[in-house]
């Protein structure tokens, strides 16, 4: 067993685990952060996807122990309090999402890109999503979303 | 699924890790990104037991310009080594394939290094390699030696990497001439039906074609003369592709020999 700490949504988390604990397992079972879902279990589906230090990654496809100090940001530190992200606010008003089991890993995902390209065109919008699958949308709503996001973002400054 | 449980170690240095692999034998494999590793354990097709995870090891991340090349470490991340000015002022092949490996998730973790050790023959990255002919450091208990990509991929995800022995770093050649990256996948972002990298330079052509055979086939055209219709038939009479639920031999075959024309054409134009 191993003690791990991460900074999950900016602060210490700590859990009593087996190495082969996944970060997601860690997320959901030990800190008990639903948020972060589990579709695929080997990287296809995107559903995972957390933040790593900023940077999108397959909870998955890590182990906790292997990134313990860390920082994680999962889909419930995207929010400041009450008031929901500019991703967040845009997914909910292009319905960029139907069951929204998909959702938490467009949003990590989304969030992190806009914040390298506050600007992305089309092409660049739909390849920033390729990586994460969608059951329900079709899609056409989620790129939508990232263009309204960055609307958003863009009128309301940093 | 759940990974089978292991015995962990965390060396923080080379030395630390070449002992503790050493040690572990044939039940040791080591933890670079995890992006084939950790699939692999989750659907129960691997199940090392001991994993020795080198992400704490100090010095292994760098990109470094040498005398004709590029030299990347274990610890380089695809989207570092995509992102790198370095690599890409050495050897602009590399950026270009690395953006045909998976997606932008899976390469803020894997490692250009491990996908090569990986040695899967659909990887783009092998064939990068052996088209350039670049080579593989390892070390291991015995001390370092410089594996040439010819001689590294023995098999399909099989390499000459010994037992307790850990790569530092691969080498990718600078190349006289033009280089090109063209494939065909099902949906951007996975691995390639078919795929073909080739190198043009005055007096000299080859192909290096993944996902047709158990390692990177590597074609030298140069007997083709600039005509890539002509070098595209002399590629598709040296591979031996083989049908998967993606893609029929004969199809494969096919495809190969459309991207090897492009490809030749791409890279002599550039
Ligand atoms: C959804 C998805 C799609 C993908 N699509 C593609 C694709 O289109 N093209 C492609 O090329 N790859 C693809 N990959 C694989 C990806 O490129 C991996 O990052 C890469 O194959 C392995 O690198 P890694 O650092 O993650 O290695 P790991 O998974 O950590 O290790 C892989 C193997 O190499 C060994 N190893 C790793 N590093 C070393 C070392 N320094 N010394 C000795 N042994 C070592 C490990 O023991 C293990 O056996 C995909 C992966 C996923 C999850
Ligand atoms: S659950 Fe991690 S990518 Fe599907
Ligand atoms: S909203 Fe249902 S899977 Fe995307």
């Amino acid at each position: 067993m191993h003690d791990v700490t991460l900074i999950v949504n900016g602060v210490p988390r700590h859990a009593r685990v087996p190495a082969r604990r996944l970060l997601s397992d860690f997320l959901r079972h030990d800190l008990g952060l639903t948020g972060t879902h589990v579709g695929c279990e080997h990287g296809v589906c995107g559903a995972c996807t957390v933040l790593l230090d900023g940077q999108p990654v397959r909870a998955c496809l890590t182990f906790a122990v292997s990134v313990a100090g860390h920082e994680v940001t999962t889909v419930e530190g995207l929010a400041d309090g009450e008031r929901l992200s500019p991703v967040q606010r845009a997914f909910a008003e292009c319905h960029g999402l139907q069951c929204g089991f998909c959702t938490p890993g467009f949003l990590t995902t989304v969030t992190a890109f806009l914040r390298e390209n506050p600007a992305p065109a089309d092409d660049e919008a739909i390849e920033a999503v390729a990586g994460n699958l969608c059951r329900c949308t079709g899609y056409q709503n989620i790129v939508k979303s990232v263009h309204r996001a960055a609307e958003l973002m863009a009128e309301e400054g940093p | 699924m759940k990974p089978p449980s292991f015995v962990y170690h965390a060396p923080a240095t080379v030395a630390e890790a070449v002992e503790a692999l050493t040690a572990a034998g044939a039940d040791g494999k080591v933890l670079a990104g995890g992006q084939s590793l950790i699939p692999l354990m989750n659907m129960r097709l691997a199940a090392p037991g001991r994993l020795v995870d080198i992400n704490h090891v100090a010095g292994l991340g760098e990109i470094t310009a040498e005398a004709g090349g590029v030299r990347v470490g274990a610890l380089a991340r695809h989207a570092e080594v995509e992102a790198s000015e370095t690599a890409f002022a050495a050897q602009p092949l590399v950026r270009r394939a690395l953006r045909l490996v998976a997606h932008p998730a899976v390469r803020n973790r894997g490692t250009t290094v491990g996908s090569i050790v990986h040695a899967d023959p659909a990887a783009e990255m092998p064939a990068v390699l052996a088209l350039l002919g670049g080579s593989v450091r390892v070390r291991g208990a015995d001390g370092e030696r410089d594996i040439p990509a010819a001689e590294f991929f023995t098999g399909p995800m099989e390499s000459s990497l010994r037992t307790g022995e850990l790569a530092l770093s691969v080498f990718f050649p600078a190349a006289e001439g033009g280089t090109a990256i063209v494939e065909v996948a099902r949906r951007h972002g996975d691995y390639a039906m078919a795929g073909v990298a080739a190198l043009v330079a005055p007096g000299h052509a080859r192909v290096a074609c993944l996902s047709v055979g158990p390692v990177p086939v590597v074609v030298d055209v140069t007997e083709a003369g600039g005509d890539w219709a002509r070098a595209a038939r002399l590629v598709q009479e040296q591979i031996e592709p083989e049908a998967d639920i993606h893609a029929t031999a004969d199809y494969r075959r096919h495809l190969t020999g459309v991207l090897a024309a492009r490809a030749l054409k791409e890279a002599a134009d550039a």
